[in-house]
């Protein structure tokens, strides 16, 4: 390990996330400027006072931005007013798991980023203490300065940096007791404020190149169809039109402007053929049936007798819960720019994998990984869909085919109609309950397309019912399916939770009641493994009822939902009002476990995001398919939630100082629940399927 | 294709572009002004509100041809230093998560308080559910339109 210092600024404390230590690396600041190092991954600290953390995860809304450099610059007493957030660009030589997904990257990086910055500090004091001949232990830091309190003197780290650049980092470093944290449990104000409000290029949609060509491409416009032949002539008649080029089942037309491209695009005649079933949205309910009582099960839980339970039951309730397929729907469409030379590959815009992007352009162009840049960068939204890499593989695809720089766009149309969606799922739940309203037996089957497991099978109430049985039945589509925020929870949760509340109904309690009765049996006497953690679920439920004064309003109908995904834990309380005879949700009261919040106010958006995009969704979101062409192809046809009609999200963090978990998705799965079981609550009438407005019980009231 | 004289942000930019391109295109890919922002194409979402002659429009369905001699305001001209009350105020509440749709939102809050300086809550949400922010910031956006209200004379 060294550290080298330039002559014109400062010193450069390279640290390797991936390295389980985090300790400072080699990095020669004169090969830096020369280009020679590749690295991506620094913190470095200029004479001047400066102090810039890269942050390799993708930024896609959820804060990683700014929560990633809180982290190390807490454990660096940094000046926060001093120190500049840069994205760092794809590295795997230096990064560990540059991804976006999963709500994962926080409980991934949160010791290698305390240690990273911890050991900055370390190596800053010691530079201090050798100057001025004190023990270290005398030493404090606070505000980029390290202090000497009894002789009252003071080096910033700016003036300390060339010293500490010729110190040998230690092997091991203490990190901070979190009851002193500073900057953590802060609002901190995102990052790129300035510059978001500002109309600053930041987005992928924005990077232009010079000579660059702009390219649309047209898809197959159903599900399991083929491309068979393709007539341009009026496309490439078109002014500004280039070329128009075909891949796979892509045709691409490609030319000097994006409108230009557009309208080109628009004369292109293209003959399909068939190549699966074209599915409608009325298929996919006779599918669902059939596979209820007819499909393959794959067994995924199983516990107790639950066979017998239902037998012995004094009490079965069983009901069923559906949703549609989703778009993902980020304001910013798909897009990438990739230009495609004979000696390396030049990748630039938004993805949640870089990794997986450069893979899979080095396999379609031939190119060494190696040789694959990938910048990325800020992204108008992801919820799952920039996982996929469909959007790289076209743009590196066109620019081969080219031999020049190109930036595919995706319409909203192609956004909406290209694929990869929240499948639709259905799943019938079956409770068998004792004399004494006792859960005794508990059946879940998912029915799933392209879900693979469409349950979550060790999730509450499994581990506090004694016999019970999961299972799933899969129907392979030619509909394109991806990770769409909480996969699979998106909807789970909230089916789960509506069924709870119907059997607390019909076993005569309170619907909290029940659900901490099933707790306090879970740790008392398990029923097969618990995968969760009993008491912080209890802690966000208490919580919840605590924080929303439970059961005691007055003309306010409430409902419960509580959930355990991606580490952390949520309850939430809906609160129905009736306002000219209608049932209004006014309110959702969140309680939220993710350990340590990082940035309060990042964390408080994330939480109210998410709520606002359960219930969104839940209530609005409708993606149907007419011969295997989706219906909704704009947002005209497809409903988003807009600020008129969203309630008020009142939220609670647990403080218990557990290291912090993710928060990207946690908060959107109990959302729909708390809505419908309020719902419920004021108008007797179950929401069984999504999206609610095209319900029964819903209409005439949104 | 024809030439365009257009008077955007107090100057005036010259686009070659054919007539039916909307403001939206000419901004972003003939005069480099990428703040505004491309959602939808159909006048839904907002993302790419500008000022013409003061007045919020969608951009994305104003061909060049019907902008004339009106002056175009895009985020970039809103303020000189960024500092107009709107932009002060998406900062101070922290509004953004991804971003995206702000420069849009920015843009239809300034226009708001423009024509209504001290709006009630109930103006404020009616214009804004104009714009889709599918992060879901409505919250926040709420709160900053207050604030900047609150600043302004």
């Amino acid at each position: 390990m060294k550290i080298a210092a330039t002559a014109g600024g400062g010193l450069f404390l390279g640290f390797n996330w991936s390295n389980s230590n985090a300790l400072p690396v080699v990095v020669d600041a004169k090969d830096i400027a020369a280009g020679l190092i590749k690295f991506n991954s620094y913190l470095s600290i200029g004479t001047d006072n400066s102090i810039t953390i890269i942050s390799p995860n993708p930024e896609i809304g959820q804060g990683i931005k700014t929560a990633f450099p809180m982290v190390v610059a807490e454990e660096l007493d940094a000046d926060w007013k001093l120190v500049k957030t840069v994205q760092g660009n794809l590295d795997t030589t230096i990064f560990e798991r540059q991804v976006t997904g999963g709500s994962g990257a926080v409980p991934h990086s949160w010791e290698r980023l305390r240690k990273a910055g911890a050991t900055a500090r370390y190596l800053l004091v010691e530079a201090a203490a050798t100057t001025w001949k004190v023990p270290i232990a005398e030493c404090s830091t606070e505000n980029s300065k390290v202090i000497h309190k009894t002789s009252g003197k003071s080096l910033s780290y700016g003036q300390l940096a060339d010293a500490a650049s010729k110190l040998k980092a230690p092997t091991e470093i203490t990190l901070k007791n979190e009851k002193n944290f500073k900057l953590i449990g802060q609002s901190i104000r995102n990052v790129d404020n300035k510059n978001i409000a500002t109309g600053k290029p930041l987005f992928g949609l924005d990077f232009y190149r010079e000579g660059m060509l702009f390219a649309l491409i047209q898809r197959p416009k159903a599900f399991g169809l083929k491309l068979k032949s393709v007539n341009s002539d009026a496309a490439k008649a078109m002014p500004g039109i280039v070329d128009v080029v075909t891949f796979d089942n892509s045709v691409a037309v490609v030319g000097k402007s994006t409108w230009q491209v557009k309208k080109a695009k628009d004369l292109l005649k293209i003959e399909y053929e068939k190549i699966a079933d074209l599915e409608s949205s009325a298929d996919h309910n006779r599918i669902f049936s059939q596979l209820m009582d007819g499909g393959e099960a794959t067994v995924r839980r199983k516990d107790g007798d639950v066979e017998a339970a239902f037998k012995n039951a004094a009490k079965v309730i069983k009901a069923e819960y559906q949703c549609p397929f989703l778009p993902h729907s980020p304001l910013e469409p798909m897009n990438f720019f990739a230009h495609v030379r004979e000696d390396g590959v030049e990748l630039v815009g938004p993805t949640q994998t870089p990794d997986r992007a450069r893979t899979e352009v080095a396999k379609i162009t031939g190119i060494a990984p190696e040789k694959i840049t990938v910048e990325i960068t800020r992204q108008g939204g992801g919820f799952g869909r920039r996982l996929a890499a469909d959007f790289v593989i076209e743009a590196a695809h066109v620019s081969k085919l080219m031999k020049a720089p190109v930036k595919v766009i995706w319409t909203r149309e192609d956004d909406m109609a290209g694929g990869i969606y929240r499948p639709a799922v259905r799943y019938r739940f079956e409770a068998a309950l004792d004399k004494s309203g006792t859960l005794i037996g508990y059946k879940l089957r998912g029915v799933g397309m392209n879900s693979g497991n469409s349950t979550r099978e060790d999730n509450f109430p499994s581990g506090s019912v004694d016999n019970l049985l999961i299972d799933s039945v899969e129907h392979k589509s030619p509909i394109t399916t991806g990770p769409w925020r909480a996969p699979i929870t998106n909807f789970l949760a909230y089916a789960e939770q509506s069924f709870i509340d119907e059997v607390a109904e019909a076993a005569g309690k309170d619907p909290i009641e029940f659900r901490l009765e099933l707790l306090e049996k879970a740790k008392k006497a398990p029923a097969g493994e618990v995968k969760y953690d009993i008491d912080r679920m209890i802690a966000v439920i208490k919580l919840a009822a605590e924080k929303s004064n439970w059961g005691k309003k007055k003309d306010v109908y409430q409902g419960f939902s509580v959930y355990f995904s991606h580490r952390s834990y949520v309850a939430q309380v809906g609160e129905v009002k009736m306002e000219k005879g209608k049932p209004v949700l006014k309110n959702v009261i969140a309680a939220v476990d993710c350990g340590i919040v990082i940035n309060k106010s990042g964390s408080l958006q994330q939480v109210r995001g998410g709520v606002v995009d359960g219930i969104g969704h839940a209530t609005y979101g409708n993606m149907t398919f007419k011969d295997g062409a989706p219906d909704q192809t704009n947002f005209n046809g497809f409903r988003l939630i807009r600020m008129s009609e969203i309630p008020e999200v009142d939220v609670h963090f647990v403080d218990n100082g557990i290291s912090p978990t993710g928060l990207g998705e946690p908060a959107l799965p109990p959302a729909g629940g708390a809505a419908a079981n309020a719902f419920y609550k004021a108008t007797k009438q179950r929401l069984r399927n999504q999206p609610f407005i095209n319900e029964e019980a819903f209409k005439g009231i949104s | 294709m024809a030439l365009f004289k257009l008077s955007i942000n107090n100057r005036t930019l010259s686009a070659d572009v054919e007539s039916d391109t909307p403001l939206l295109w000419v901004l972003r890919d003939n005069l480099g002004l990428v703040g505004t922002k491309y959602g939808c194409g159909i006048a839904q979402c907002g993302a790419c509100t500008v000022h013409l002659d003061g007045k919020a429009v969608r951009s994305c369905v104003v061909p060049v041809s019907a902008v004339g001699k009106s002056k175009v305001t895009t985020i970039e001209g809103l303020s000189e230093k960024g500092d107009h009350p709107v932009q002060k105020a998406w900062d101070e509440v922290d509004v953004a998560q991804c971003g995206y749709c702000q420069a849009g939102q920015i843009m239809t809050a300034a226009a708001l308080l423009k024509e209504k300086p001290k709006p009630t809550d109930e103006e404020i949400v009616s214009t804004m559910s104009a714009n889709i922010c599918r992060c879901g910031t409505y919250h926040r956006i709420k709160e900053a339109v207050k604030v900047a209200a609150s600043k302004t004379n």
